[in-house]
């Protein structure tokens, strides 16, 4: 598995964005509504890192679809990647790293579908993923750099290694990576998708750039006044954006910078199932927590009131 | 095995022996477990001038004891930073050279400091056992001025060939590291819970320059899958002391790493 010329061709991206409207109009939108953009066969990328900010709500939305053929990527590929696995939703999954973390240890689903060859891995490092979404973001076919030569890693992924036209050099050419669809979760936007987001700010700023179509769920919709005061806060510019929901805790149980924190306890629930049933307790998983509930408010009730309070206590107290 | 002596942990050790190897007025890029505690314990102990960065974009912080992260892209890997300038812009401070050291751990590593954390038997795209992949350490690998390998030191680890080079360490030996277009950096020691290995600066390949107390050549020998090379210079390290465990359990009480 490498990487095809769709991923890294910056004129068909430049012209795809050149022959949509970029409109500073409204966003706001439902969340089916939004996901209904994304087609069979699409590269879709997640923001945050690993359960951090992660777009759960939009990847539960898009799963509802069923969809198929999908290539997904995401620097560090948290359990949303074993959902898509499971869900027989992807053909291939570009990230630099697979699991949840330390204490839940390797992914039981992750080495099945890849070490059976049902769903390949192409992996980068983490700067050169970033790397490729920065180089779409600048709308350049790559960026040089200095990181992955030497490494096996060069070959699997199929990027190439060039002489500095200056000093003669060999540099890794970093393939842009121009995903077709952008999921992403921010702290605030006005409606009209300018996006805000506190603390650390992932790849999500470069990865809005680099993807044609982008989707975006908000904790806050705020004022285009609140948005005005503070326009250095802005990170992605509205006409960047497609569509906005409105989704409070819309990365639940991954956390969200000052606003809550995540849930390790349900982590280890989740697995805690796969150890027990292996794909089919993430199959048990979907069905309760992504196809199950009809809103997402009744999403949230499956963890209660108590925990998404105690999250948020959390998760204010650790920015104090 | 040794390094348990007066209960001390495995990861206590690294975390201790890896703390005696960062200076003060450096910077190093930590991850999460015992790198993160070697960094923190320098701090407390010869290096209040060390300045962490992590992986999740993350310069500085401050982390809280008894609240460790369990992940570099979590809220308590960023607690009281100093800049959040996201994560492709810290690796690009490695990149510019603002990174003196960095650690890093692998599934597999040869006698060349070559490190395996993505795929063990089989083929790449059919391996037998398909392990996370590389994050963050083949950049740290590639881009710190010096990078110390911390790991358990078990046979199964240090192999006579790794599998896929995800990390690449000194590669074949001699300047194989710098004609693959690596100018940088390179791998200076590796500190495992049997002794410190430094590399022959000529053929690159891995040198026991350190026991810990207790542990023998013939030891590090039986638990290593290639030839061990031994230094002219063997010296033993000093046990951890009373101060500096007792840091290490304040950092993190509910031994959630210890």
């Amino acid at each position: 598995m490498t990487i095809s010329r769709r991923e890294y061709d910056f004129q068909a991206a430049r012209h795809r964005l050149e022959g949509k409207a970029k409109s500073a109009g409204e966003k706001l939108t439902t969340i089916d509504d939004a996901v209904a953009r994304v087609k069979n066969g699409d590269h879709v990328t997640f923001g945050g890192c690993l359960f951090s900010r992660t777009p759960l709500a939009l990847v539960r939305a898009l799963l509802r679809r069923r969809p198929t053929g999908l290539s997904i990527s995401r620097n560090l590929m948290c359990y949303e990647g074993e959902w898509c696995m499971v869900a027989g939703a992807v053909d291939k999954i570009v990230t630099s790293w697979m699991g949840i973390g330390l204490p839940w240890g390797l992914s039981k689903i992750h080495r099945e579908y890849v070490e059976s060859g049902r769903v390949p891995m192409e992996e980068w490092s983490h700067l050169a993923l970033g790397l490729r979404f920065r180089a779409a973001a600048m709308g350049v076919p790559f960026l040089p750099s200095l990181t992955m030569m030497g490494s096996s890693l060069v070959d699997v992924g199929g990027s190439k290694i060039i002489d500095c036209p200056y000093t003669g050099e060999k540099l890794l050419a970093v393939p842009a990576l121009f995903p077709d669809v952008a999921l992403l979760h921010v702290h605030r936007a006005d409606r009209f998708g300018n996006c805000q987001i506190d603390g650390y700010p992932h790849m999500d700023a470069d990865i809005a750039r680099a993807a044609a179509t982008v989707l975006v769920t908000a904790e806050e919709i705020v004022s285009e006044e609140e948005i005005r005061l503070h326009p250095d806060r802005t990170v992605i510019p509205g006409f960047a954006v497609d569509a906005l929901v409105h989704v409070p805790y819309g990365s639940y149980p991954h956390e969200c910078y000052g606003l809550y924190d995540a849930d390790p306890d349900h982590f280890s629930e989740y697995v805690d199932g796969i150890n027990r049933h292996g794909a089919a307790g993430v199959q048990a998983y979907l069905d309760r927590y992504v196809y199950g509930p009809p809103t997402h408010v009744e999403y949230l009730s499956l963890f209660g009131e108590t925990a998404l309070a105690d999250a948020g206590r959390r998760g204010r107290e650790l920015v104090s | 095995m040794s390094g348990h002596a007066h209960g001390v942990t495995p990861n206590e050790l690294l975390a201790v022996m890896g703390s005696r190897e960062l200076k003060d007025n450096t910077t190093v890029f930590a991850g999460v477990g015992a790198p993160m505690l070697a960094s923190g314990l320098a701090q407390r102990m010869h290096a209040p001038l060390l300045t962490m960065v992590i992986e999740g974009g993350i310069v500085g912080p401050k982390w809280k004891p008894g609240s460790l992260p369990i992940s570099t892209n979590e809220m308590r890997a960023a607690y009281r930073a100093q800049m959040l300038p996201g994560i492709t812009d810290a690796f690009l401070l490695a990149q510019r050279g603002f990174l003196d050291v960095g650690f890093i751990g692998g599934a597999q590593i040869d006698r060349y400091g070559n490190l395996n954390t993505s795929a063990i038997g089989g083929s790449y795209d059919k391996p037998k056992v398909r392990l996370p992949g590389t994050g963050g350490a083949n950049d740290i690998i590639s881009l710190c001025r010096e990078v110390i390998i911390l790991t358990v030191h078990e046979k199964r680890r240090f192999s006579d060939t790794v599998d896929f080079i995800t990390s690449p360490g000194w590669l074949s030996g001699r300047d194989a590291r710098r004609k693959s277009g690596l100018l940088f950096g390179g791998v200076g020691r590796v500190v495992t819970t049997m002794g410190v290995f430094g590399f022959d600066p000529e053929s690159r390949q891995m040198r026991l320059e350190a026991l810990h107390t207790g542990v023998s050549v013939d030891d590090v020998k039986t638990n290593t899958g290639f030839d061990v090379h031994v230094s002219d210079t063997l010296t033993t390290t000093k046990p951890p002391t009373d101060e500096e465990l007792e840091i290490l359990r304040m950092l993190d009480p509910a031994r959630q790493f210890l």
